[in-house]
């Protein structure tokens, strides 16, 4: 039958040749091949020495953010924890008392905040949650470790330090 | 015997056992970081600078293990298969010339642990001994796979020496000698007779089919790639050693690594002039110290064994592994022919320079 497209490419089994039966051409030129590829850049990188570059979106470790005056941005109202579609996020707020200005941002803050790392799964949804714009994902992958307790993240890890701004 | 000459002797083999038994373990690092290469990784660099100490480590690992006996085994030649495969690896290196004579002023020390006349018949019958290590330690372990790696072992030996040895008469017939220092020192001539090829006339010239046999011969003798049939860990789960565990693995991996060094020496000595480098003859001429010379011409030795030593790994990771019908199809109805052809042919042009009446 006639193809409709003309791209069926009809393949012929032709007995071998004398060169080709002899198989060491064939030999000659993978060793070339192989040998090229000995010369040829190492796709490896050496990890923990050297890392890839990350995407300008890559979404690693939480951090909670603070303002210019390096007050505590997140005020506790739970819509991270709310959005968050793997339940990592849990948190318990607590009400600023009269010199803690300096501190927290809002009258209400969180006076625990934890993210659990085997839960979350990174998408982001807590950050695009967050009216106060007081969490982001913008640190590295989560170290590993021997104990589960290790992976939950308080706010000892996730609030950023003051002496950033 | 003097004394003076039984020190002597035994230090050079001792030498010649720490260097072979050194390259051995390094070509275990060199196997792994060229095959990464290969494979456009970086392969082991983390112990050590460039990784230089992945070998200690694997030694140690492999001297830690737990060793197992099978209940079933036979428990002496158990014991004995991988013992047998390292005593034969290590003796066959006794008969390579590895130098010419070092000569201090009237002191002269040959750098060949025994010069003895049928010093290829030697290797030969070594290197077939060779085979009773992995019978023995195969058949031993009373399991199936290690018995079929096994025969394969032995069939395939005993298939590609018959080839090899083919290969090696036609040598012969153009170097007349089966001493191995003779057969070296043959190759020191000129090339064709021409003119400033002094040092290159090389037996890979005047012997290029018996060579490409013997190379794929030494492949086959070796259990390299693409001939590793005995251990293709696909089929076999590692063919014969598979119920060594701990050193006595260790031992069987150390003995091929050490049955490829002394085979690269083999072949470079046989095909590749051994000792010898062009431009000896100038550097004589030109009055340097004959010490000099002997010590470049160990170095080019080496040189030549570390290529091939190179070619075995190259050739591992470009060339798949035979199937068996194809591998003892290629030793019987193609390298036994062409091999007795070549030395019909190699008699016939003998003949006619008039080599010989």
């Amino acid at each position: 039958m006639e193809s409709l497209t003309n791209r069926k490419k009809v393949l012929e089994q032709k007995p071998m040749t004398f060169a080709e039966r002899m198989y060491l051409p064939a030999i000659l030129s993978g060793l070339t091949i192989t040998l090229k590829h000995f010369f040829k850049k190492k796709a490896t990188i050496r990890y923990p020495e050297v890392k890839r570059e990350y995407s300008t979106n890559f979404r690693g470790i939480h951090s909670l953010k603070r303002d210019e005056e390096g007050r505590e941005r997140c005020t506790a109202c739970g819509l991270c924890a709310l959005s968050c579609p793997a339940e990592a996020i849990t948190m318990i707020a607590a009400e600023r008392k009269p010199g803690e200005e300096g501190l927290y941002r809002e009258e209400k803050y969180a006076a625990t905040y934890e993210i659990n790392m085997l839960r979350c799964i990174f998408c982001g949804f807590c950050e695009e949650a967050c009216p106060k714009e007081a969490i982001y994902l913008d640190g590295d992958i989560p170290p590993a470790s021997f104990d589960r307790e290790n992976f939950v993240y308080g706010k000892d890890k996730l609030v950023e330090p003051i002496h950033k701004k | 015997m003097e004394s003076a000459l039984i020190i002597e002797k035994f230090l050079l083999i001792t030498i010649v056992l720490v260097v072979s038994l050194v390259v051995a373990m390094y070509m275990t690092l060199v196997e792994r970081r060229f095959a990464a290469f290969f494979q456009d990784r970086l392969g082991p660099n983390r112990a050590g600078p460039f990784g230089i100490l992945q070998p200690l480590a694997d030694g140690v690992k492999l001297f830690t293990k737990e060793e197992i006996l099978p209940e079933n085994a036979n428990k002496l030649l158990f014991i004995m298969g991988p013992s047998l495969a390292m005593f034969t690896a290590t003796i066959s290196s006794a008969v390579i010339p590895w130098g010419r004579d070092l000569v201090f002023g009237d002191k002269v020390i040959s750098l060949q642990v025994a010069d003895i006349n049928v010093g290829l018949l030697y290797i030969f019958g070594v290197v077939s001994l060779g085979v009773y290590g992995m019978m023995v330690g195969g058949w031993a372990s009373n399991n199936k796979y290690s018995l079929l790696g096994t025969i394969r072992a032995a069939s395939q030996s005993i298939s590609y020496e018959i080839a090899m040895g083919m290969a090696i008469i036609a040598l012969l017939m153009v170097t007349g000698t089966l001493s191995m220092r003779g057969i070296v020192d043959g190759q020191g001539s000129t090339l064709y007779g021409l003119k400033g090829t002094e040092g290159l006339g090389w037996n890979v010239f005047y012997q290029p089919v018996a060579f490409l046999i013997y190379l794929i011969c030494m492949f086959a003798e070796c259990n390299r790639t693409p001939f590793d049939l005995p251990e293709c860990e696909s089929e076999l789960v590692a063919g014969y050693h598979t119920e060594h565990s701990s050193m006595k693995l260790g031992f069987y991996l150390f003995a091929e690594y050490i049955n490829m060094f002394v085979s690269s020496a083999v072949i470079s000595a046989l095909f590749f002039g051994g000792y010898n480098f062009p431009g000896q003859e100038a550097l004589a001429n030109a009055g340097v110290a004959s010490y000099w010379i002997t010590l470049i011409g160990v170095g080019a030795f080496f040189c030549k064994i570390a290529f091939f030593l190179f070619f075995f790994v190259w050739v591992r990771w470009t060339i798949p592994r035979f199937r068996y019908d194809q591998l003892m199809r290629l030793g019987w109805n193609m390298l036994v022919p062409l091999a007795i052809a070549n030395i019909g042919i190699t008699g016939v042009v003998m003949y006619l320079t008039g080599h010989i009446n």
